[in-house]
């Protein structure tokens, strides 16, 4: 199926968002997510369903101001 | 020292970490200014791509207290969104919110900002909001939980300093106790002690540092600035006026 991750259009057999982030190389990195605009805290990524056309967002700690 | 939320921070000055010619500079420049707390961001990670994971561990090498930002907001939505992914990274109730309204001056959005403000509040955030010195705004920030006020001296990144003292005083007057920062704007030390000779708590600054050609320099100089406001603001400065009063005594002078 395909999804956005990042506004990136990403062809992906991920079903969860925990097996994208594997797929991402970003298993064990320090990054949070959302779905569709909404948050999905790290507890619950094992049990988010990514469905075709869904919009991920990976975000990292960046600079600031 | 400030207080913000309960927590004593060691300074008066907030650094942002963005902007630094190399990580070195930026590590150095926080040294020298021993700023308390760190301004951060959190922004898109994924392939290839593990900037963020390096910046994490010169974060951490800091030693300061994060305060994560929702810079770059346009919504009430994606500002929450964003607060909620910083709570998880940064494992902190802290957010410097910001909801932006116009892109040429990023002047915050008003409206959006204390509906966010509410939302986090009520999620368990601890909110510091990125502000105008609008009395009427600032008033329902608080209402709507905000026990810190976060107004600008001028639009991002401009280094014009205070464009509204009046304003500025106005609301220190109005809350004496809610701790208040000036945030950006700021370009010059001086400018960062007259915000404490006003009063206020602390300023939160990043362009000023980071774009300095010597920003472990300036880093220091806004360091000596906040410290010298600080003094000035707790030795009860004279009242201004209008016409001279000679310094010098006036009995005994020669007759010539």
């Amino acid at each position: 199926m395909k999804i956005i991750v990042n506004g990136e259009t990403v062809e992906t057999v991920a079903e969860t968002l925990a097996r994208l982030l594997s797929e991402q190389g970003l298993g064990d990195a320090k990054v949070a997510t959302s779905v569709n605009e909404v948050f999905v805290p790290k507890t619950a990524r094992d049990g988010q369903p990514l469905n075709d056309g869904d919009r991920v967002e990976i975000v990292a700690p960046r600079q600031g101001g | 020292m400030p207080v913000f939320y309960g927590t004593e921070v060691a300074s008066r000055l907030m650094l942002g970490t963005a902007q630094y010619p190399s990580p070195a500079i930026l590590a150095e420049a926080f040294r020298q200014s021993g700023a308390g707390i760190a301004t951060v961001s959190v922004r898109r990670e994924a392939g290839g791509n593990r900037a963020g994971q390096d910046f994490w561990a010169l974060i951490q090498d800091l030693g300061v207290t994060v305060l994560p930002n929702t810079a770059g907001c346009h919504a009430a939505r994606e500002a929450v969104t964003t607060a909620q992914m910083a709570r998880e990274l940064f494992d902190t109730n802290w957010i410097k919110l910001e909801v932006i309204g116009n892109a040429d001056t990023l002047q915050p959005d008003p409206f959006a900002l204390i509906e966010a403000a509410a939302i986090l509040t009520d999620d368990g955030f601890q909110v510091f909001p990125y502000c105008t010195e609008d009395l009427v705004l600032c008033e329902r920030l608080v209402e709507a939980g905000c026990q810190v006020l976060m107004p600008w001296g001028a639009p991002i990144g401009t280094g014009l300093g205070l464009n509204n003292i009046y304003g500025l005083r106005s609301l220190r007057a109005h809350f004496p106790n809610i701790p208040l920062v000036v945030d950006a704007g700021l370009g010059l030390p001086s400018q960062a002690a007259h915000c404490i000779e006003l009063g206020y708590d602390a300023v939160l600054l990043n362009t000023a540092v980071a774009k300095a050609g010597d920003p472990v320099a300036m880093a220091r100089g806004f360091a000596l600035a906040v410290e010298a406001g600080a003094l000035a603001a707790e030795a009860d400065p004279m009242e201004p006026r209008d016409m001279a009063a000679p310094s010098t005594p006036v009995l005994g002078k020669a007759f010539l």
